[in-house]
């Protein structure tokens, strides 16, 4: 089964990557780039952040009483709300509507024009319409192109964003077939104004999704850059809107931020085109296009004429419905992990700052309504796990979309949490004996071979290592491969690490261990000292723990060592133990239970360090992340806060050293001027440990220049699974594409150097190899 | 209101394509004229002094306004920072006229200009408070770019102007 799966997810990712890949990559990477600019360009940008989270986390926790906050504002404006269980309860209640709303002469057929709407998309309301003899015309022009093409969003905010305007001319010269063919966006977006245009002059009912609701005054507000939203509610007399429960905060005050922030993280805009606040029924009067001699302010029963609505403001013809969809979203507010994804505001910043959704899009990347990085929580909780577990592997946990987020949403921790339920879902396989004798894990059989190997593997780097070189050349062998790809779908085009016999542990034991290191770091002193004697520096006195993680003892010892080596030439004296596993590996796979175990095991494995002041430094940013970032999930709250404070990043802490007077003449420096090209890492970037390598690297005579490319597409296991090794290589070609024609190109994050070398096949080492006494692999 | 909030804005709608007049109220007739494409379609101006030109329709039919050029509305308010003006939803029908016509042609008192999106949030309240409680922040002309490219007046308008009557 797992065999047959795989395949056939490689093909279906290698066909989006070549037919909607180019368009999405396009399109989303732009407004990627926009929102970063205008995020850099928002000096409150983090308390707006802030008070949005709050606001949500605040309307999550009253929702109950909000609903009937708004249900008694909306009844006093004169309008009626409906709490809709599921898709089916909304779906009929709408139709209802609609059937009362629709035109005099019984046999017409009703018709409806709708605004882009992804809640109506959840509960496939079109198509229940339809089925009831409604005619349904979307007017926002990406729904609409859909809608012709008979095709789904691929998108939350651009739903369209996959076809091109060549294609799109095709689907309409074919389907609408001008006189003079459609070729420029312009002349599509004018037949497409007209043609609309028309439909909702004509339309009974109007149907909008709401992008907030705000329960107190019963206002709906709809954020749009096209103006349709605006048609679609004002122009035919009832208005039906349809927003998810999640929708409601408590007052007009609230809705501020979210106003402030929608546009800068969906698009990069400053604000929207048009953020329409509406409390229906609105004073507009009606209009009646089938009366076109009429004054507008005499046709309706409206204030003009003195003859007001329940309230005494709005036209008495306008007739007004808020749906309020539950769908799930009542249990997923029980869920203390799948909570958070209520907070969304669905910008679809996620899906831009996300490499692999650049390359595949929402076809890829999504479920039965909702893609990117946080359709795995919406999916989960509204259509099921079932749906969700379709796309959550393509979540590689890089953190990019942590930072897009504007309501900060931890998504790569729903992503982990759904993967860990599927995992526990999954029927106990005939296979599973394979890894057993590797796999200490504390996960329950059946989940994917593949994930258990590669969650388990600082075991299986434990004992690669201790049969090296044996086990790297079996490991190469064809039939091996072979085995290895059908069982743990571990793709044969990719290589293999490299496992070293002598792990970084043993060498720092043999080379004489702390002893030794002291001796080393007290002579580096000296010498400073006498330096500093001359031009009045300070001194360091710190002793460091560095952890050796699994690639930094088993693969990448080099690097280790030269962490070694900076260390002690800084005047630090550093100790090598032999510390278990960080549960990175575990985390990745959606293993939590053994990810959990392995934090609470490192944790106690350092409390003593921790205790005498030592600083712990780690060089894989992958581990950092999850002490500083994962752990808080995982450990008591001071174990949690007393290992953030007390670890490092290496060049983050090199960092910290020369800023206090360490000499970076101890190093290996460049001649002020010598170009490096170097990528951060995904995580390391979100922790802000980019800029401390960079000042690394030109304080010592380097002219650093960083990648801006979302990802290596490495991604720890991600790049070696079969099914996603197009994609990881689609991703990592467009960062070698950046690097590659710097002379010397340098990244902190093994995955990163793996796919860095494969793709542009020379050595990609770690900063700090460059900076080591001596440098790079001396 | 300062100069500086009024340089805002006018930047802020340079930025939009956005036209910028700033006139007396007794002359926002004549250069209402000057900018409208007929035929037109207006809400009264409800501002001490100012008129709409003689040739722009008011209490508009729905026939007038599919075959309008031009509407003319009183916004209540404008916010600087974005170069947003406030729409509100009003018995003779200024969303209507303000959405319709391919050009919008927008009034607003300069004294209604604020400085930034919070103290447009202080405006909206007030009269939510007094019960106008339909307002649209319109920033700029209508665009799409699910064509393929950006493209202006999709469904809103295409060309947008706004008129800051001096105060006294």
């Amino acid at each position: 089964m797992a065999q047959r799966t795989r395949t056939e997810q490689a093909d279906r990712i290698r066909h989006l990557l070549e037919t909607e890949g180019p368009a999405i990559h396009a399109h989303a990477s732009a407004s990627n780039a926009r929102r970063k600019e205008t995020y850099g360009g928002t000096d409150d940008l983090e308390s707006l952040r802030t008070d949005a989270r709050a606001i949500k986390e605040d309307a999550i926790d009253r929702l109950p009483d909000l609903i009937e906050t708004v249900r008694e504002a909306v009844e006093e404006n004169g309008g009626t709300v409906y709490v809709a269980d599921d898709a089916a309860d909304a779906n009929a209640y709408v139709a209802d509507v609609v059937e009362g709303n629709g035109p005099a002469d019984e046999a017409a057929e009703p018709s409806v024009v709708k605004s882009k709407s992804m809640t109506t998309e959840e509960i496939d309301l079109n198509d229940a319409l339809e089925a009831e003899g409604i005619d349904v015309t979307e007017t926002d022009l990406g729904e609409w192109v859909l809608q012709v093409a008979d095709d789904t969003p691929s998108h939350i905010v651009g739903p369209a964003m996959h076809i091109s305007r060549p294609e799109i001319a095709d689907l309409f010269n074919e389907r609408f077939d001008p006189d003079d063919p459609f070729e420029t966006a312009e002349e599509l977006t004018r037949f497409a104004r007209d043609h609309l245009g028309e439909i909702i002059t004509d339309a009974d009912v109007g149907i909008t999704g709401a992008n907030f609701v705000v329960a107190d005054s019963g206002t709906i507000a709809l954020v749009t850059n096209e103006g349709n939203a605006r048609k679609c509610a004002v122009t035919p007399d009832t208005h039906v809107a349809v927003a998810g429960i999640e929708k409601l905060i408590p007052t007009l005050s609230d809705l501020e931020p979210f106003v402030d922030i929608i546009a800068k993280s969906a698009t990069g805009q400053p604000i929207s085109q048009y953020v329409t606040m509406l409390s229906p029924p609105t004073d507009s009067p009606t209009l009646d296009f089938d009366a076109p001699d009429e004054p507008i302010t005499a046709g309706g029963e409206g204030v003009a004429d003195g003859t007001e609505a329940a309230d005494g403001t709005g036209d008495a013809d306008r007739d007004f419905h808020l749906v309020l969809l539950d769908n799930g979203r009542t249990d997923m507010r029980e869920d203390d992990q799948l909570r958070e994804t209520l907070y969304c505001i669905r910008c679809g910043a996620c899906s831009n700052s996300c490499a692999n959704f650049q390359s595949v899009g929402g076809h890829g990347f999504g479920g039965e309504t909702y893609s990117g990085g946080i359709a795995t929580g919406w999916e989960a909780g509204v259509h099921g796990q079932e749906s969700a577990a379709e796309f959550n592997d393509l979540c590689t946990g890089c953190t990019n979309c942590v930072d897009a987020c504007p309501v900060k949403i931890d998504i790569p921790w729903i992503n982990t949490v759904v993967r860990d339920r599927v995992n526990r879902s999954a029927e106990a396989e005939s296979y599973d004996f394979l890894v057993d004798g590797l796999t200490p894990d504390v996960e329950e059989g059946g989940m994917d071979l593949g994930k258990r190997f590669f969650g388990n593997i600082g075991t299986v780097a434990k004992t690669a290592s201790a049969t090296a070189p044996v086990s790297n050349w079996l490991a190469d062998a064809g039939p091996v491969r072979a085995v290895l790809e059908r069982t743990l779908g571990i793709d044969r085009r990719r290589d293999l690490p490299s496992f070293q016999r002598k792990s970084l542990v043993d060498w720092f034991e043999k080379r004489g261990g702390e002893a030794v290191s002291k001796k080393r770091a007290v002579g580096s002193s000296k010498r400073t000292a006498q330096a500093d004697a001359r031009d009045g520096g300070a001194d360091v006195d710190r002793e460091a723990v560095l952890y050796p993680d699994v690639y930094t003892n088993y693969v990448d010892v080099d690097r280790g060592k030269a962490a070694v080596r900076t260390l002690e030439a800084l005047g630090v004296p550093v100790r090598v133990p032999d510390l278990p596993e960080s549960g990175r590996a575990a985390l990745s796979q959606g293993m939590i239970a053994t990810a959990d175990r392995q934090a609470s095991r490192l944790y106690a494995a350092l409390a003593e360090d921790l205790d005498a002041g030592r600083d712990v430094v780690v060089i894989e940013p992958s581990d950092l992340a999850a002490m500083h970032r994962e752990y808080e999930r995982l450990l008591p709250e001071d174990s949690y806060e007393r290992l953030r404070d007390g670890s490092y990043e290496i060049c983050e802490y090199v960092y910290g050293l020369l800023e206090n007077g360490a000499d970076p003449d101890a190093l290996s420096t460049g001649d002020g001027s010598q170009p490096v090209a170097y990528h951060s890492h995904c995580q390391q970037r979100t922790l802000d440990l980019e800029a401390p390598t960079v000042a690394v690297l030109e304080s010592c005579g380097y002219e650093p220049e960083t990648s801006n490319a979302e990802c290596c597409g490495m991604a720890g296991s991600f790049g070696y699974k079969q099914e996603y090794y197009e994609l990881s290589m689609d991703v990592g070609e467009r960062l070698a594409g950046q690097v590659e024609d710097a002379e010397t190109v340098v990244a902190s994050g093994t995955s990163c150097g793996d796919q860095l070398e494969t793709l542009l096949e020379r050595d990609v080492p770690h900063p700090v190899e460059l900076l080591a006494p001596g440098g790079h692999r001396s | 209101m300062t100069v500086d909030t009024l340089g805002r804005f006018e930047r802020a709608l340079e930025g939009l394509e956005v036209g910028f007049e700033r006139v007396a109220a007794a002359e926002a007739s004549e250069r209402i004229e000057t900018i409208v494409e007929h035929p037109a379609v207006g809400a009264s101006l409800p501002f001490e002094g100012a008129s709409l030109p003689d040739g722009v329709t008011t209490e508009p039919t729905t026939a007038e306004i599919e075959a309008a050029r031009t509407g003319v509305t009183p916004v209540a308010f404008a916010i600087a920072e974005y170069g947003t003006v406030a729409v509100e939803s009003t018995a003779d029908g200024v969303e209507p006229i303000s959405l319709y016509p391919d050009r919008h042609v927008a009034v607003v008192a300069e004294s209604g200009v604020v400085p930034n999106l919070s103290a447009g949030f202080s405006r909206l309240a007030d009269g939510f408070e007094a019960g106008r409680d339909s307002v649209v922040f319109a920033t700029g002309r209508s665009a799409t770019a699910d064509m393929g490219d950006l493209v202006h007046g999709v469904h809103g308008p295409g060309n947008v102007d706004v008129i800051v009557l001096e105060d006294r």
